[in-house]
C-alpha cells in the first residue's frame, strides 16, 4: 500500500466513538428494516386470502395479458342507431340558426352541430343586427360541455326532483302571495317579449311582484338619458359604417359598449375607398380597443373626459361651460370639436362615461349634428339593468320586506359591489330561488337552486333592438336534468304549454303579422314592422319637453353639472370588461382564460394597468425573465374607507398619467369553477354606485406577480416592413411604391426586387392550375377582437395548455394577434429617426436612439396583426424537416402530417414567423392539463374532421383544409363550379368586421385574387423570399386634421 | 321453381319490396304444390278453384296477408268459415269489405270497424276489379289444409355427414409405416454386423476426419456469409413481422347478430346504398340503424325453407333465430304487429378501423368516382360474415391513386381543372394522383 490515505463519506466516520459508524461496518441499514413487523404478524397474513403463490399466479397472469393484449389491436363496438333520425347522417354537419342572450352578450349565431352535438358558433349572415358573434360567443359552445354544471334542482346543497321542487316552491309562492309579501323577480336582461309577457302573467297571479332587471355590468345612465329624452328605456343604435368622423369620449364601442356589436359597421368604414376612410378620435384614459383602431388618441383622465365632453358639447351645439383642461388635451377638444361640426351629419359621438348628464350630452350632440350615424328611432334592447331599482331591493331585502326573490341569470353575490349587503338582505327572505347553471357565488348561498340549462339547450325569443327579433332554440337535448327560467315560470303560472308553444303563440298574436313562424325559426331572425311606434317615441319626446326646460337648456345644464361632477382626488381608477372575459360569468371557459388580451396579450389574469411615470412614481415595476417571462409588482387598491385589495400591476402604455385600469369579470372563487380557472382579484367590491369610474389610492405592496403574457411591451424599433402602415395623405397622393414598396436585394450590384425569380433560391412550380388559395388580412379593418381566435381553437381542436405553460411561451394558439406599439405618433416618424441613426454613440446614435425606441411612449400608436402560418410557398420549414412531414400542396397549402412528425422541431426553428407550435406534452386525457379535453363531457366539443394531435408532434395553421376540402367535395358530388366566397376558413367566417377574407386566386374574379392586385398588398418579411399565401394590406390612418 | 324465382329477380334487382314480395310468393307456391298434390282429392268438392286462387292470393293480398299469421292485416287461413262460425257473415260481407273495405268502415259496420281499430286504423286496399269468381278461388285457396310442417325433415338432414377418411388418419398412417420401415433397416443392419462378426470380417470404420462444425467453423469466410445471410433473413422476417402490426387484413370478428351479406347482397341483390345511404353523402358509410331492417323484416319474420337448411347445414346458424335476435334489439313484438318501446342497440363489433390521423371520406369516392363498393371492401356478396378484404393500409390506398383514372365525365366541377391538367403532363385520362391526390394534407389533417 502506497497511501494511508482514509476515504470517508460521511463526516460520522471522522468520528471513532460513533455507534452508527459501527453499526454500519456489520449492517447494511442503521435501523432494522421493520419486515418482521409485517410478517410476524402471523394472524394477518394467514388471514389474507391471497396467498404468496396467488400473489405469484396474479402477476404472471396480468403480465401475460398484458402483453397478449398488446399484440391485438383492441375490439372496436360501432352502435349504431335503433331509429335514426331523419335530420341526423352521421359525417355530416348540421346548422340551426339561434342566439345567445345571456345577459351580456346578446347575437344571432349559427350553430354547427355534428351527429347532435353541437361543435361550432357561427355568425349569421342573415341577421341584420348583432350578428358578429364576439370571441365569448364563439368560445360559449364550450360552456355547454361544462362537467361542473349543475345537474339536477337542488335544495339546501342536496339534488332535489324537479316534481318535488314545483311542489315545495308553488306552494311557499302561494303562501306568500295569500299573505301578501312581495315576490321579487331579480332577473339578467332577457330582452325578450315571451318572458315579458310571462312575467306580467306571474305578477298578475301573485299579486304582489316585482321585477328588477339587473345588468352587471351596467348601462343604466344611457338607458336614463335615452328614457328621458325619447320616453323608452333602451339605448340609441349607432351605424358607425355611416360616419366619416367618430369621436369617442371613454366609450370602447368597439369592445362592450352598450352591448357591443358596433364593430362591423365601424369596420367597413375604416378601409379606404375613392380616397376616403372614415376618421376616429378618441378620448380615453385605459388604452383600449377602440383607442388602439383610432388615428388620434388622447389620453387624459376620467374626470378630464367628463370636462372634455362638456367642452365639445359647448363647442358643437352651444352654451358655455368652464373647463380646466391642459393646453394639449384641449386643443385636442377644440379640434375634435371642429372636426366634428365639419363633419355635420357625417359625424358622430359617443361616450361611455357612466353619467346621465354625459349621456344625454351624447345624445343631444348627435341630434343637432343630425348625424347619420345615430339612429334613436330603433333602439337597441339588450341591456335594461335599473341601477336603482337594484340598489332599492337591496334595501328592502335588508329591511326584511321582500318574501321572496327568484333570480334567473345573475350572480348579485359575486357583481354586486356591496354583495355582502346583498347576503345579509338574502338570510331575511323566505323563499329563495336561484336558477343558474353552475352553483355559483349566489345560489350556493339560496334555499333552492334551478339547474338552468345552457342557451343551446333552450327556446327563446329576443328582441335585440327595436323591431329586429331573433330566435333561440335548442341543438341538443338538455345535457342534464335541467329547467329553464321560462318553463318554471310556466309552471308557477298554472300554464301546460311548453315554452316553445308559449313562444310560438306570443310571436303569432303579436310579432309575426302573418309570416311563418317556421321560417322565421329557420332563420333565426325576424325583422318586423316599427312604422307606427316611430311616431309614438316622437310624442313621447314631445311630452318630456313639455314637463321640463328646453332641450338646449336642458343639455346646457347637463353639460355644466357634468364639468362641474369631474373632480378627481387621488387616482382615478376606470374599470373595464377584457374582451375575452366580460362580466365574468364565463370564467370556468378554458379557451377565454387561455385567451390573450388583445392590448396586453396577457392571458389567466386581470391586472392594474397603470402608466410608466405613475409606476415610476409609486416604485412599481415590470420585469422580464431570461426566459422572457413577465413579472409585475403588486399594489393595493382602495376606495376610501374599504380594505384595500392586492392586485397585480402591468404598466400600459399609453395609460392616461393619473388614472388606472383594472377590469371586471376574474377572482370567481365559487365551486363551479375549477382550481386553475379561479385566478385574477375581484374588481366588482370597487365598482360602487355602479360606476365605472372611482377615485382610489395606490399603494405598491409586497411581492411580485408571474403573468402569463406572450408577447412583452415593447415596440416594432422601427421595423416598419413588419407592420406596414402610412398616412391617408400620402396613400392618396404618393405611389405605391414610397409607401409599400418591394423589397430589394442586391444581384451583382444591381438592386433586384426579392420577387423576380433570378434572386430565387428556389424553382418555381407551376400553380394555376386548380385552386390556389390565398387568405388575405387587412389590417386597417382589423380590430383586433379575437373572435378569429377562439374560433380557430374550435374548429382546429387547438388545446388549452395553461398559465405555467403559457408563461413558457409554449402557447398553442395556431392563430395569433400581435399587437405592435410605435414609439412616435406615428410609425413614419419611428421610421425617420431609425434612419437618422449615425454612428453607435453620440446624438445621433443607435446605441440611445434603439433605447428611446424601445420605451413605449406615452401614447404609442398600436397596431393589430393577426398572424398564422403563412403558408409559403417556398416554406423554409418543408427544406428542413427530415421526414418530411411538412410539405407543399399544390393548392397553396402547406401540410403537416402529425402521424409522421417526429419531433425534432427544425421546422420551427427555420419558420421566420414562428408560427408552428409544438406539443410538449399530451394535453388531451392528461390530469396535469385539467381542461376540457381531459373529461369526457368536455371532449364532446371536439371537431371530429380534425385530428387531435399527440404529444411530440408540431402543429400550426392548416388554413383549414378540412373546410376547403369540404367545399371541394360538396361542389364535385354536386357536379358544379366553386363560386367566390364559397371557400372560407375558420378565422375568415368568424370575422364579422371583413378584415380576414379567403379564397381563390385561380379563380380570377375571386375577391382575394383582386385584393392580390391592390396596392396595399404586402407580404410579411418579403425580404426572406418566402412568398406566403398570406396577405397583408397595408394600415392607412387617417391623421389628415380637418 | 327455381328458375322462374332466379329470372324473376333478375328483372327485379332494383326493387326491394318487390323481390321480398316474390320470395314469399315463390314461398307460397311451392306450398300450394305440396297442397295439390296432396289434397288434390278434396279439392273438387269445393266451388272455387286454389291453384287460381292461389295465384291471386299471391299477387293480391300475400303483401299484408300471410295464412297463418298475423302481419299487416289478419291471417288469412280459412277466414270464411271462421267468419261465419265466430261473426256470424256469411260470403256477401266478405264480397264487400274485399271490394270496398273503407266505405263498410264509414257505413258504420260493426265489425269492420272493430277490425279497422284493430289494425290501426288503416283501411285495406279496396280491389273492386275481383270478380265474385276470384273471390272464391281465393277463399278456396285459404280453405285449403295446410301441409304437414316439415321441421321433421329438416331435422333428418342435419344429421352429421359421415366424414370420409381425413387426411389426418392418411398422414398417421404413413407415418406407423415409415417408422416400421427405419426399424426393419436398422435390425437389418444390425444382422448384417452379427453376421460379418461372426464370419470375421472386421467392419471398416471410416476416417471421420473433422466434424462438419468445426471445418464450418474453421471457415471464417463461411461464417461471415451464414451471418449476414442470417441476419438479412431474420430482418426480413422482423420487417415482415411490424409491417403487418395493425393491419387487420381479413379480421373477421364474431357479430353479435349473424347478419350475412350472402344472402341480403348476394342472393336477394340488394343494393349496397340502401342501407348504407349515408355513403353516397358523407364520409362514414354508416351502419344501417335498425329501423331500416325493419323496412322488410317486418314482413320477413323466417327465411325460406331451403335457406334455413343451407344456414344449419353449412354455417351452423339458425337464421330464424338471428331474426328473432333482431326483432328483441329494435323492439318488435311480433304477435301484435308493434314495437313495444323497449330497445337494446346493437354493438357490432366494428371491422374496418381507419386511425384518426388519416381521412377517408366515402361518398367522394363512391358518390364522386363512382367507385364499385367491392372494389375495396372485396366481395361482400359472396361473404356469409363480412371480414376486412383489404389491407386498408397507406400503400393501398396510394396505388390506387396512382392507377386510377379520375371520374370527370358530365362533372362540371373537373371541366376546367381536367382540361388544364391533361394539357400539362399530356395525357388523356388524368390520374388520382396527378389531380393531386398523394398530397399529404389530402387526407392528413
Amino acid at each position: 500500500m502506497s497511501s494511508n490515505k482514509k476515504y470517508w463519506k460521511s463526516v460520522e466516520e471522522l468520528n471513532d466513538n460513533s455507534s452508527i459508524v459501527e453499526t454500519l461496518k456489520q449492517n447494511e441499514f442503521v435501523e432494522e428494516i421493520p419486515t418482521s413487523e409485517f410478517l410476524g404478524d402471523k394472524e394477518s397474513l394467514e388471514s389474507s386470502s391471497t396467498t404468496r403463490r396467488d400473489f405469484l399466479k396474479y402477476v404472471g397472469f396480468s403480465t401475460a395479458a398484458a402483453s397478449l393484449a398488446a399484440c391485438e389491436g383492441p375490439v372496436i363496438k360501432s352502435i349504431p342507431y335503433v331509429v335514426q333520425p331523419e335530420s341526423i347522417i352521421p359525417g355530416v354537419a348540421n346548422y340551426y340558426a339561434t342566439t345567445i342572450a345571456n345577459g351580456f352578450d346578446f347575437a344571432s349565431v349559427l350553430v354547427k352541430t355534428r351527429e347532435g352535438r353541437p361543435i361550432k358558433i357561427e355568425n349569421n349572415d342573415l341577421a341584420k343586427t348583432h350578428n358578429g358573434a364576439n370571441a365569448r360567443v364563439n368560445a360559449s359552445v364550450l360552456d355547454l360541455y361544462d362537467s361542473l354544471r349543475v345537474k339536477s334542482a337542488m335544495k339546501g346543497g342536496n339534488e332535489i326532483l324537479w316534481s318535488t321542487f314545483d311542489e315545495e316552491t308553488s306552494a311557499k309562492l302561494a303562501e306568500l302571495s295569500a299573505a301578501g309579501k312581495e315576490i321579487v323577480l331579480l332577473t339578467q336582461t332577457f330582452a325578450s317579449p315571451s318572458t315579458s309577457k310571462l312575467i306580467s302573467e306571474f305578477k298578475e297571479k301573485f299579486g304582489n311582484v316585482r321585477h328588477v332587471v339587473y345588468d352587471a355590468v351596467s348601462e343604466s345612465p344611457a338607458l336614463d338619458a335615452y328614457e328621458a329624452k325619447y320616453g323608452m328605456r333602451a339605448m340609441a343604435n349607432y351605424d358607425f359604417s355611416k360616419a366619416m368622423t367618430i369621436v369617442s369620449v371613454g366609450a370602447d364601442f368597439l369592445s362592450d359598449w352598450q352591448g357591443g356589436g358596433f364593430d362591423s359597421g365601424y369596420a367597413q368604414g375604416r378601409v379606404p375607398k375613392d380616397g376616403k376612410m372614415s376618421r376616429h378620435i378618441q378620448f380615453e384614459s385605459n388604452m383600449s380597443l377602440s383607442g388602439a383602431n383610432a388615428d388620434k388618441r388622447v389620453p387624459l383622465t376620467p374626470s378630464q373626459q367628463k370636462q372634455a365632453l362638456a367642452k365639445l358639447y359647448s363647442l358643437v351645439v352651444g352654451g358655455s361651460v368652464s373647463t380646466d383642461l391642459p393646453q394639449k388635451i384641449d386643443e385636442a377638444v377644440q379640434k375634435a370639436a371642429s372636426e366634428l361640426k365639419r363633419a355635420g351629419s357625417n359625424g358622430v359621438l359617443v361616450t361611455g362615461i357612466q353619467d346621465v348628464n354625459a349621456q344625454s350630452l351624447a345624445l343631444a350632440i348627435n341630434e343637432s349634428l343630425g348625424s347619420k350615424a345615430f339612429d334613436p328611432s330603433t333602439p337597441i334592447l339588450t341591456r335594461q339593468g335599473n341601477n336603482k331599482a337594484v340598489a332599492q331591493l337591496v334595501t328592502d331585502m335588508n329591511a326584511g320586506r321582500i318574501g321572496g326573490l327568484i333570480m334567473s341569470g345573475v350572480n348579485p353575490m359575486y357583481t354586486l359591489p356591496n354583495a355582502t349587503e346583498f347576503a345579509s338582505g338574502l338570510e331575511k327572505t323566505e323563499l329563495s330561488i336561484a336558477f343558474s347553471m353552475k352553483v355559483d357565488e349566489t345560489s350556493s348561498n339560496t334555499q333552492y337552486v334551478g339547474a338552468a340549462p345552457h342557451y343551446l339547450e333552450s327556446w327563446g325569443d329576443v328582441e335585440l333592438k327595436k323591431g329586429h327579433y331573433s330566435l333561440m332554440q335548442p341543438t341538443i337535448r338538455t345535457l342534464f336534468d335541467t329547467r329553464q327560467f321560462q318553463e318554471a315560470l310556466l309552471k308557477w303560472n298554472g300554464n301546460d304549454m311548453s315554452y316553445r308553444d308559449y313562444i310560438k303563440d306570443t310571436w303569432g298574436t303579436g310579432i309575426l303579422s302573418g309570416s311563418s313562424f317556421n321560417q322565421a325559426l329557420q332563420d333565426g331572425v325576424y325583422v318586423g314592422t316599427i312604422a307606427t311606434e316611430t311616431e309614438n317615441t316622437a310624442d313621447a319626446a314631445e311630452s318630456t319637453d313639455d314637463s321640463e326646460a328646453t332641450p338646449a337648456a336642458n343639455a346646457g345644464a347637463a353639460a355644466r353639472a357634468l364639468a362641474a361632477s369631474a373632480q378627481s382626488s387621488g387616482m382615478e381608477l376606470q374599470l373595464y370588461t377584457k374582451v375575452g372575459m366580460g362580466d365574468g360569468q364565463q370564467a370556468n371557459n378554458p379557451w377565454l382564460q387561455e385567451f390573450p388580451d388583445p392590448i396586453t396579450r396577457t392571458s389567466w389574469d386581470n391586472y392594474l394597468t397603470i402608466s410608466a411615470v405613475d409606476a415610476k412614481e409609486k416604485g412599481l415595476i415590470n420585469e422580464y425573465e431570461a426566459t422572457g417571462a413577465l413579472n409585475g409588482s403588486y399594489a393595493n387598491v382602495a376606495i376610501n374607507g374599504q380594505d384595500p385589495i392586492t392586485v397585480p400591476v402591468i404598466i400600459q402604455p399609453g395609460q392616461a398619467k393619473g388614472s388606472v385600469g383594472l377590469s371586471l369579470g376574474y377572482g370567481r372563487t365559487a365551486e363551479g369553477l375549477k382550481a386553475e380557472m379561479k385566478t385574477g382579484v375581484n374588481a366588482y367590491p370597487l365598482y360602487q354606485n355602479f360606476d365605472t369610474i372611482q377615485s382610489v389610492t395606490v399603494s405598491p405592496a409586497s411581492g411580485m406577480h408571474e403573468f402569463a403574457c406572450v408577447q412583452l411591451q415593447n415596440t416594432l424599433m422601427g421595423r416598419g416592413d413588419i407592420i406596414k402602415e402610412t398616412t391617408l395623405e400620402i396613400f392618396n397622393t404618393k405611389d405605391k411604391e414610397y409607401w409599400n414598396p418591394i423589397p430589394k436585394v442586391s444581384l451583382n450590384h444591381v438592386e433586384t426586387p426579392v420577387t423576380s425569380p433570378e434572386v430565387d433560391l428556389w424553382d418555381e412550380f407551376d400553380r394555376s392550375v386548380g385552386h390556389h388559395f390565398n387568405l388575405s388580412i387587412d389590417l386597417n379593418s382589423c380590430t383586433g377582437c379575437g373572435a378569429c381566435v377562439i374560433a380557430c381553437h374550435a374548429e382546429n381542436n387547438v388545446p388549452v395548455v395553461g398559465k405555467e405553460e403559457i408563461r413558457r411561451s409554449r402557447d398553442m394558439h395556431w392563430l395569433r394577434i400581435d399587437r405592435y406599439y410605435s414609439s412616435e405618433d406615428t410609425f413614419a416618424e419611428d421610421n425617420e429617426k431609425k434612419d437618422a441613426f449615425s454612428g453607435l454613440t453620440g446624438d445621433n446614435g443607435s446605441l440611445g436612439g434603439f433605447g428611446e425606441l424601445e420605451n413605449p411612449a406615452d401614447n404609442p400608436q398600436v397596431a393589430f396583426q393577426p398572424v398564422m402560418c403563412q403558408h409559403c410557398n417556398h416554406a423554409p420549414c418543408e427544406t428542413v424537416c427530415p421526414v418530411a412531414a411538412s410539405s407543399h400542396g399544390r393548392q397553396g397549402q402547406n401540410h403537416m402530417a402529425y402521424n409522421r412528425c417526429v419531433g425534432t422541431r427544425y421546422c420551427a426553428n427555420n419558420c421566420p414567423y414562428k408560427v408552428r407550435r409544438f406539443n410538449w406534452f399530451l394535453y388531451n386525457k392528461n390530469d396535469e392539463f385539467d381542461y376540457h379535453m381531459n373529461d369526457d363531457l368536455g371532449r364532446m366539443v371536439l371537431n371530429p374532421d380534425v385530428t387531435v394531435r399527440s404529444r411530440g408532434v408540431m402543429e400550426k395553421c392548416s388554413m383549414c383544409i378540412q373546410m376547403t376540402q369540404k367545399t371541394i367535395l360538396d361542389a364535385k358530388r354536386d357536379g358544379r363550379e366553386i363560386k367566390d366566397g364559397e371557400f372560407q376558413t375558420a378565422c375568415s367566417a368568424a370575422c364579422s368586421s371583413g378584415s380576414i377574407k379567403f379564397g381563390d386566386i385561380n379563380d380570377h374574379n375571386s375577391e382575394v385574387a383582386k385584393l392580390k392586385e391592390d396596392d396595399r398588398m404586402y407580404h410579411l418579411l418579403e425580404s426572406v423570399g418566402t412568398k406566403p399565401n398570406v396577405q397583408y394590406h397595408t394600415k392607412v390612418r387617417n391623421t389628415t386634421e380637418a | 321453381m327455381k328458375k322462374s324465382y332466379q329470372s324473376l329477380e333478375d328483372n327485379s334487382t332494383n326493387n326491394m319490396i318487390q323481390v321480398i314480395y316474390r320470395r314469399l310468393a315463390s314461398k307460397m307456391s311451392s306450398l300450394g304444390l305440396v297442397i295439390l298434390l296432396t289434397l288434390s282429392t278434396s279439392l273438387n268438392a269445393q266451388e272455387g278453384d286454389p291453384v287460381k286462387g292461389k295465384q291471386l292470393y299471391n299477387t293480391n293480398c300475400a303483401a299484408c296477408h300471410q295464412l297463418d299469421r298475423k302481419m299487416t292485416g289478419p291471417a288469412l287461413r280459412n277466414v270464411e268459415a271462421r267468419l261465419a262460425e265466430e261473426q256470424g257473415l256469411d260470403r256477401e260481407w266478405l264480397n264487400s269489405w274485399i271490394r270496398n273495405s273503407a266505405g263498410m268502415i264509414k257505413s258504420g259496420d260493426a265489425y269492420a270497424n272493430q277490425i279497422w281499430n284493430e289494425y290501426n286504423q288503416t283501411a285495406m286496399t279496396a280491389f273492386p276489379t275481383l270478380s265474385d269468381q276470384d273471390i272464391s278461388d281465393i277463399l278456396a285457396y285459404t280453405a285449403a289444409t295446410p301441409p304437414e310442417k316439415d321441421d321433421e325433415v329438416i331435422q333428418q338432414q342435419v344429421v352429421v355427414q359421415e366424414p370420409g377418411i381425413s387426411n389426418k388418419l392418411i398422414l398417421g398412417a404413413l407415418a406407423i409405416l415409415f417408422a416400421l420401415l427405419a426399424m426393419a433397416l436398422v435390425l437389418v443392419r444390425r444382422t448384417l454386423n452379427r453376421f460379418a462378426e461372426e464370419k470375421g470380417l472386421e467392419t471398416i470404420e471410416e476416417d471421420k476426419g473433422l466434424p462438419i462444425w468445426k471445418a464450418f467453423v474453421q471457415n471464417q469466410f463461411l461464417v461471415l456469409c451464414s451471418v449476414i445471410f442470417l441476419m438479412l433473413a431474420s430482418a426480413y422476417f422482423v420487417y415482415g413481422y411490424f409491417m403487418q402490426v395493425g393491419v387487420d387484413q381479413g379480421y373477421e370478428p364474431v357479430q353479435p347478430i349473424h347478419y350475412s351479406h350472402r344472402i341480403h347482397a348476394g342472393d336477394n341483390g340488394i343494393d349496397c346504398k340502401y342501407c348504407h345511404s349515408s355513403a353516397r353523402v358523407s364520409k362514414h358509410s354508416g351502419i344501417p340503424s335498425l329501423n331500416i331492417c325493419m323496412n322488410c323484416h317486418k314482413s320477413i319474420y323466417q327465411v325460406a325453407e331451403e335457406t334455413q337448411k343451407e344456414g344449419i347445414e353449412e354455417y351452423g346458424i339458425d337464421y330464424n333465430a338471428e331474426i328473432q335476435k333482431l326483432y328483441k334489439a329494435v323492439g318488435w313484438d311480433e304477435n301484435e304487429q308493434k314495437y313495444t318501446g323497449e330497445t337494446q342497440p346493437v354493438k357490432w363489433v366494428r371491422i374496418h378501423n381507419l386511425p384518426d390521423f388519416a381521412y377517408f371520406n366515402h361518398s367522394q369516392h363512391v358518390s364522386v368516382a363512382g367507385v364499385e363498393c367491392q372494389t375495396c371492401h372485396g366481395p361482400v356478396e359472396e361473404m356469409e360474415i363480412m371480414y376486412q378484404h383489404s389491407s386498408l393500409t397507406m400503400g393501398w390506398c396510394i396505388n390506387c391513386h396512382r392507377e386510377t383514372n379520375v371520374k370527370v365525365e358530365d362533372n362540371a366541377y373537373y371541366a376546367k381543372i381536367h382540361e388544364q391538367l391533361s394539357k400539362k403532363y399530356g395525357v388523356e385520362k388524368l390520374t388520382a394522383a396527378q389531380m393531386g391526390g398523394l398530397e399529404c394534407g389530402k387526407c392528413h389533417y
